[in-house]
């Protein structure tokens, strides 16, 4: 496979060796685009000079490099589909891809990756499509550099910026995504990394993650989105320093896990979210250095979630902690830092010396009966709280940090 | 009319409960910004005192004041003086001059330490809540001529708000957690004014949180930007009305 | 001058007022006498709009007063137990009133003079003596040149001295026609400036009758001698 791979490479580079460069603009040969690549053979190069070009749905059937310079406008008039790509390691690169049609059935997208591999979609500007990049059926291929932006309202009438079906190995790299429905929409896809995007304001998730295995995402950046990030049914997730930041909402999450398994999240940061991180039926889960920070709920942990570990976190000035619904806990937390921890160290080991019961009776409260928070921070609540801190009545005993940390963690 | 306030001002600021009252909260604001690493936490511990102190502070002191004045108001009514202006001048005397004592004590260092958002809420909500009980003073005080019967009164409406109210609605929670209360309980919990200056400082210092409750009468009156001047007509109803009904008994009353 | 008609009052089941009527004309000086708890000072407080009256009307000049307050520039009181602020020195005191009042004439100061208060102008009133205090209390009811004095137990609490000087500003003010109203025990003091006495008796007034016709009815020459033996007649009823 991997043989097969290289030959191909090779291949590709002995027909550039010697290709044609084809040129598209007023004063160029060719005035439309569509002509170009119709004259064009597989290896050539179709350069697209500056321009406003309305030519309906243009389609990349050929292994060629359709390059733009000075981002040349690719217009889909709000009727078509702008590009679509339908050979193997095609490569787009430096357009301004705006205004796609808008459908609810056959989705048209700013650019369309079809059945292909090897394609890569390099630093283009796409604004106001329905959807932005859409890779289908698509493997090995590169989406990196292109900033995608539109412009919905609500969540039906507007498509992903980046969305990716029935995929394997691809390079999410370095995009910034906004207004868009999802950011990055991930499903069936496989072994591929999500690494240092930025998606911010889109309308629902941030980034939506579903049936995708063995997949990475590293040093993503996620604001303000609808729902903040949704990762579910998956197995063997890598989540590695990213920022999830003010997504803000009764169903908002920095992060919601939801049927997923072995995986990592490490070195993340949780900022200002509603919940830091939902988790629903997770289970085997490590949870490691990252900061929650100043989040309604640090982690919301459902009953259904077991064995996963929490260890080496920052607490620092979230509402709550954490907050479960059971009463069984079949979760370990260890040495995390908890902000809240009033215990002393006499043997100066740096973990407190006394147990740390992160779970408030409040929390329960409000779990169970939403109103009450019209309550919190009342002094009678507050002495419901340090009554029940003294004597756990309502809170499961074995929610505990049984070597809470003193100092935080520089992290 | 400014004389009368003024006379009131000035003998209020000579008194030395006032100064006392400024220098503790000067003195709890201070430390607790210095002690707490994050603001957060210091303000917390301000939320209390904006809580529980300042009303019970104002409650309390207006109380005594007003039977201590009652030399005063007879004074005043030999003269030709208005009772409406006598009233409304210790009225304004005595709340201006606990303003003053919340903002030199306790607002500059909230202003100091605190993000702007809260720090203004909190302050706002900290002159708001004095008012409100003074205004709860003035009721307590013309209903009865016994000065121990008319403190009494006024410690028990501070500990009703500040403390009872909050357990009857933790209760009525439990009891009726089965049915749709979320209204019942948005609307009597803006029956205490200090649960709304709470919601309302809170909506502010803990803003993830409170987004993210569910409740959509809460958004929809206390979240939306109406949210506010909603919440500061009542309360500005909560002075009105206490100073009103009292006024109409200071009318009636013989000196 | 001042029209008091079918006025009650009555402080819960105690009638201190019971349909009292009552007319003073200017340049009167009218005695309201009566033994202790006969409604003498709720009377008072009534015409100064300290206590409201549960039934009938109180006119000055014409004009109820219920509800009014400027007609007050026109009277001044002295209390019988005068209560000022305790933190406020006679001097503030007197300037407030002034301040309050915000008279624009010349006051009248004869008090403050003769009864040497200047000097004590820094004291705190809680630190007074009960005469000072009553002095402070006549000083500020001449010191605007009111046309009505009421003055309640004027006398009492003040040493011999400070009597007499009282006395005399009394009689001064009488000749220059204003209307003087007091309650007072210790007639004989008052022997000469009196014209007219009200006696009242449990929340009523019994009579009201020129000092002459007094005499003439008790076949008495001393006032005080004819007021004694109305008073002892009235026990026996």
């Amino acid at each position: 496979m991997k043989k097969k791979f290289y030959t191909l490479v090779l291949l590709g580079y002995a027909f550039i060796a010697n290709a044609a460069t084809l040129h598209v603009g007023k004063a160029q040969a060719f005035l439309l685009i569509k002509q170009a690549i119709q004259a064009a053979k597989a290896g050539d190069t179709v350069i697209v000079h500056e321009g406003h070009y309305k030519e309906g749905n243009i389609i990349v059937d050929k292994r060629i490099t359709l390059m733009g310079v000075n981002y040349p406008i690719l217009d889909g008039e709000k009727k078509y589909e702008v590009l679509s790509v339908k050979a193997n390691f095609a490569i787009i690169k430096g357009f301004q891809i705006q205004a796609s049609g808008y459908g609810s059935l056959d989705d048209p997208c700013g650019i369309k990756v079809y059945d292909s591999r090897g394609v890569e979609i390099l630093e283009n500007i796409l604004d106001d499509n329905f959807f932005g990049i859409y890779i289908q059926y698509g493997k090995e291929c590169i989406v990196k550099n292109n900033r995608i932006k539109a412009y919905g309202v609500e969540e039906q009438q507007i498509g992903n910026g980046i969305h990716c079906w029935k995929s394997d190995s691809l390079l999410i790299i370095g995009n910034k995504i906004e207004g868009h429905r999802d950011g990055i929409y991930f499903e069936f896809v496989t072994n591929s990394v999500i690494w240092r995007n930025r998606s911010f304001d889109n309308i629902r998730y941030g980034l939506h993650f579903m049936f995708s295995n063995n997949d990475a995402y590293i040093t993503n950046y996620f604001k303000n989105n609808g729902a903040g990030v949704a990762v579910m049914f998956t197995k063997n997730v890598k989540m590695y320093n990213n920022h999830f930041e003010e997504n803000w909402g009764d169903a908002a999450y920095g992060l919601m896990l939801k049927e997923i398994s072995d995986s990592y999240i490490i070195g993340n940061h949780f900022l200002k979210n509603t919940s830091g991180i939902y988790m629903e039926g997770t289970s085997r889960i490590l949870a490691e250095k990252n900061i929650f920070e100043a989040n309604g709920w640090g982690m919301k942990i459902q009953a259904s979630c077991l064995d996963n570990e929490i260890r080496a976190n920052n607490f620092i000035g979230n509402t709550f902690d954490v907050s479960t619904n059971g009463n069984t806990v079949l979760n370990t937390f260890n040495g995390n830092y908890w902000d809240k921890y009033n215990g002393y160290d006499l043997d100066r080991d740096k973990t407190g010396d006394v147990p740390y019961h992160p779970l408030s009776v409040f929390s329960v409260i409000v779990e169970q009966t939403p109103p009450a928070m019209l309550l919190f921070r009342s002094f009678m609540v507050d002495l419901l709280d340090k009554s029940e801190k003294i004597s756990p009545s309502l809170t499961p005993d074995n929610f505990v940090d049984n070597q809470p940390l003193m100092h935080s963690l520089s992290l | 009319m400014n004389r009368i306030v003024k006379f009131v001002i000035l003998d209020i600021l000579k008194n030395k409960v006032v100064l006392f009252y400024t220098l503790i909260l000067a003195a709890l604001s201070w430390s607790v910004f210095a002690l707490e690493d994050n603001s957060t936490k210091g303000l917390l511990t301000l939320l209390n005192v904006v809580l529980l102190i300042v009303p019970l502070v104002a409650v309390i002191f207006s109380t005594i004041y007003l039977y201590n004045s009652t030399e005063f108001v007879e004074l005043l009514l030999s003269q030709p003086v208005k009772r409406n202006r006598i009233w409304l001048s210790l009225f304004l005397g005595l709340s201006t001059s606990l303003l003053l004592a919340f903002f030199a004590g306790a607002g500059i260092p909230i202003l100091i330490y605190a993000p702007p958002e809260v720090s203004l809420m909190m302050l706002l909500m900290g002159a708001t809540i004095s008012t409100v009980f003074v205004a709860i003073a003035f009721l307590s005080s013309v209903f009865t001529r016994d000065k121990a019967k008319g403190i009494g009164i006024a410690i028990m409406l501070w500990l009703f708000f500040a403390l009872l109210f909050d357990g009857l609605l933790l209760f009525l929670l439990f009891q009726f957690s089965d049915y749709p209360i979320e209204k019942a309980v948005v609307f009597i919990s803006a029956c205490n004014p200090i649960d709304l200056a709470r919601i309302m400082i809170l909506l502010h210092l803990d803003v993830s949180a409170m987004m993210g409750y569910t409740g959509a009468v809460f958004k929809d009156y206390f979240g939306s930007s109406y949210g506010i001047y909603i919440v500061m007509s009542i309360l500005a109803l909560w002075v009105f009305l206490p100073y009103r009904i009292s006024l109409a008994k200071f009318r009636k009353k013989d000196l | 001058m001042i029209v008091v008609e079918n006025l009650s009052k009555h402080f819960g089941k105690l009638q201190a007022l019971n349909k009292v009527n009552l007319t003073c004309e200017k340049g009167e000086c009218i005695a309201l006498i009566g033994p202790n708890a006969c409604g003498k000072t709720t009377l008072i407080k009534s015409i100064l709009g300290m206590v409201i009256p549960n039934q009938g009307t109180i006119k000055f000049n014409g004009r109820p007063i219920a509800g009014q307050f400027s007609y007050r520039n026109h009277i001044g009181y002295m209390p019988q137990i005068g209560r000022y602020p305790d933190n406020m020195s006679i001097g503030q005191i007197i300037d407030m009133i002034k301040e309050i009042r915000n008279y624009n004439d010349q006051t009248d100061e004869e008090l403050i003079e003769a009864f040497k208060l200047k000097q004590l102008f820094h004291k705190r009133m809680r630190t007074l003596s009960g005469g000072t205090t009553q002095k402070v209390s006549a000083s500020l009811a001449f010191l605007f040149n009111p046309d009505v004095l009421i003055l309640d137990e004027p006398t009492a609490g003040l040493d011999p001295l400070a009597s007499e000087l009282l006395k005399e500003k009394i009689i001064k003010e009488k000749k220059k026609g204003r209307l003087i109203l007091i309650t007072s025990h210790l007639l004989n003091e008052l022997d000469e400036l009196i014209t007219q006495i009200v006696f009242m008796q449990e929340g009523k007034i019994h009579f009201h009758k020129s000092v002459e016709q007094l005499k003439v009815d008790t076949r008495e020459e001393k006032l005080a001698k004819a007021i004694s033996l109305v008073l002892k007649q009235s026990q026996h009823e």
